[in-house]
């Protein structure tokens, strides 16, 4: 089945069309990458799937819903989060405590079980603690539960954005360059805690990624953007042998 | 139960609050307190108050307000008129209960009236829509007359004369006369706790959680579907309340109530974000502790009189000094280390 299905997405910053008529089709449980030089427009494609910026055209669905037009917040009430490419962890907040916003609207209580600690804030916040424990251990964070998340090295930090985001409980898992700034080791470790999250929940996932060899060993598809157009899409080994593609890349460095 | 760090830090707050409420009980009861300073007590402890609802707001939201002396004004004045029109006919703690209650609530809807159009806004609006509004309430509050009398209740800019029978409840600039005295210092103290309780709490919660992911990341924030404008209200209506609550011991710790800028204006709001930006920002018990040591300190040094406010910003300079620069804040952390392994031994 389809679960995101993206047409004719366009947006233009003046006279810049950062994405022109860009489509996208996505499978329940597929590792889908895209890829495209600096500036191509992959940020700002995530941006108009989650919200950020309302396109000028196009329809968005995630399963069969429309989504477009809908705020950041009711996106991802409906089942994409994502992560950042310049990260945007809650900085002042303990490791936990970033997975446990994450997980805000999967529990609940009232605010004033919040402001009095009444019986149901200790047992929810037991569960949250335990839910959050596990999505911490997925990424080998449990240690560091109570660092600030300041204080993370930045490769960790990558991977609690990832834990966070999926709190959420998503359908759709957006990660935007995460391996960045990730040494060959680091980079290695992350392709499969990646394969894994996919596995164990069963999660779809779109990454933008400029490492070649992170996409060619785990996506199965690829979207390659260029001045905010798609210039060809497909299965992997096709489009990253596509002498378009190539020049494409060449052409940027 | 085990004690987490957390609940561990916020219960020697309260302990601070309790132990300090006790040493001058003694003092008090073996005669060691001065008229003076005795009547410093409640003005301190809710200076101390509003320390803490105005960190909730700046520290723990994130966003600035310059105008808490105007939900303290709109506690102090709605408490006033209703503990003024009821003081005949109502038993004493029962009236100031619900002047409590009436002052704070009073002053939450104005806070939820401000927040709905600025807390939309993406950027920092909050500052100067508080501070407008601080000093449009202290000025409306010195010029507005209120009273009744045979014919009704009658509300004016000018002043007028009461037909037979009445009372005058705000009588323009000379304020509300005759408020009753029934804030004391261990209600003032109460209050505190109470406040403390529910602003930590509040911190270490779901809820609490929300609030300070808007404060360090907004975007991130709605990308897991934080509710940013619902969070941004509940912390600033409840900030807001518990100014509120403040004014009313403020207007029943003194029987006339007059909207000057010595107690509603501007500069009260300014002096109350210094209280929290010494005490650190986001650090609840370091407001209570900055507002009580601030206040009382140039009342202390009146004495001095020349070198009082010469003395005063010494102090200030020191305690801003010791709180944030990078160097003393190794010395110190040193030392509590070191002190923490002595007592683990
Ligand atoms: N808010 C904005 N206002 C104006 N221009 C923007 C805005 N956001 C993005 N752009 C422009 O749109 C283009 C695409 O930017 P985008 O960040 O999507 O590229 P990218 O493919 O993610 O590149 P990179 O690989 O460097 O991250 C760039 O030219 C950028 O300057
Ligand atoms: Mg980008």
């Amino acid at each position: 089945m389809t679960l995101l299905d993206v047409k004719n997405l366009s947006i233009s910053f003046g006279g810049l069309r950062a994405v022109d008529d860009f489509n996208i089709s996505i499978e329940e449980g597929q590792l889908y990458g895209l890829i495209g030089p600096n500036g191509a427009g992959k940020t700002t494609a995530f941006n108009l799937l989650t919200g950020v910026y309302k396109p000028n055209e196009g329809i968005i669905k995630l399963g069969d819903k429309d989504i477009t037009g809908l705020s950041t917040i009711e996106i991802n009430k409906a089942g994409i989060a994502r992560t950042f490419q310049n990260i945007r962890l809650f900085k002042d907040l303990s490791v936990i405590d970033n997975v446990k916003v994450g997980l805000h609207n999967q529990f609940s209580y009232s605010t004033l079980s919040s402001v009095l600690h009444l019986p149901s804030y200790h047992k929810v916040e037991k569960e949250m603690d335990e839910k959050a424990m596990e999505l911490l251990k997925v990424f080998g964070l449990e240690e560091h539960r109570d660092y600030l998340a300041s204080n993370l090295p930045y490769g960790q930090q990558r991977k609690l954005e990832i834990a966070r985001a999926l709190a959420t409980n998503p359908k759709l898992l957006l990660l935007d360059e995460p391996a960045a700034g990730m040494n060959p080791n680091e980079t290695g470790e992350l392709m499969e805690t990646i394969q894994f999250v996919r596995e164990h929940f069963g999660m779809t996932i779109l990454l933008i990624e400029h490492d070649m060899k992170l996409v060619a060993g785990i996506c199965e598809e690829l979207t390659v953007l260029n001045f905010g157009r798609v210039l060809t899409q497909g299965p992997t080994k096709e489009v990253l042998s596509n002498p378009e593609v190539i020049k494409a890349y060449i052409g940027d460095e | 139960m085990k004690l987490t760090k957390v609940s561990k830090r916020n219960l020697i707050t309260y302990g601070i609050v309790i132990a300090f409420y006790i040493i001058i009980q003694i003092l008090n009861l073996t005669g060691n307190l001065s008229s003076h300073m005795e009547g410093l007590l409640v003005p301190m402890t809710y200076y101390s108050i509003v320390a803490v609802a105005l960190n909730l707001t700046v520290g723990i939201l994130g966003e600035l307000s310059l105008g808490h002396a105007g939900f303290m004004c709109i506690g102090a004045f709605s408490a006033s008129l209703f503990s003024v029109a009821t003081k005949e006919t109502m038993n004493g703690g029962l009236r100031f209960f619900l002047a409590l209650v009436i002052g704070t609530v009073m002053a939450a809807i104005f806070g939820f009236l401000i927040g709905i159009p600025v807390l939309r806004l993406k950027g920092d609006y909050l500052a100067i829509v508080t501070l407008a509004f601080g000093e449009i309430i202290k000025n409306i509050l010195a010029a507005v007359y209120l009273g009744y009398d045979e014919a009704g209740l009658h509300i004016s800019f000018k002043s007028f004369v009461l037909q037979g029978e009445g009372k005058m409840l705000i009588n323009g600039a000379m304020g509300i006369q005759g408020t009753p005295s029934d804030s004391s210092f261990t209600i003032a103290i109460v209050i505190l706790l109470i406040s403390l309780f529910i602003v930590q709490n509040l911190v270490n919660s779901r809820d609490g959680r929300a609030i300070m992911s808007i404060r360090d990341n907004r975007i991130a924030s709605e990308s897991v579907g934080i509710n940013v404008v619902k969070y941004k209200m509940l912390a600033f209506v409840i900030s807001a309340a518990i100014a509120g609550t403040a004014g009313v011991l403020f207007s029943h710790n003194t029987s006339t109530l007059t909207a000057t800028s010595t107690y509603f204006g501007y500069n009260v709001s300014i002096m109350i974000l210094v209280y929290v930006v010494l005490g650190g920002i986001g650090n609840i018990r370091g407001s209570v502790i900055a507002a009580s040591i601030l206040y009382i300190l140039p009342e202390m040094l009146r004495g001095l009189s020349n070198y009082r406010m010469l003395i005063y910003s010494i102090v200030l300079i020191v305690i801003m000094l010791i709180n944030w620069a990078p160097k003393a804040i190794e010395v110190r952390e040193k030392y509590v280390t070191l002190l923490k392994r002595r007592f683990a031994k």
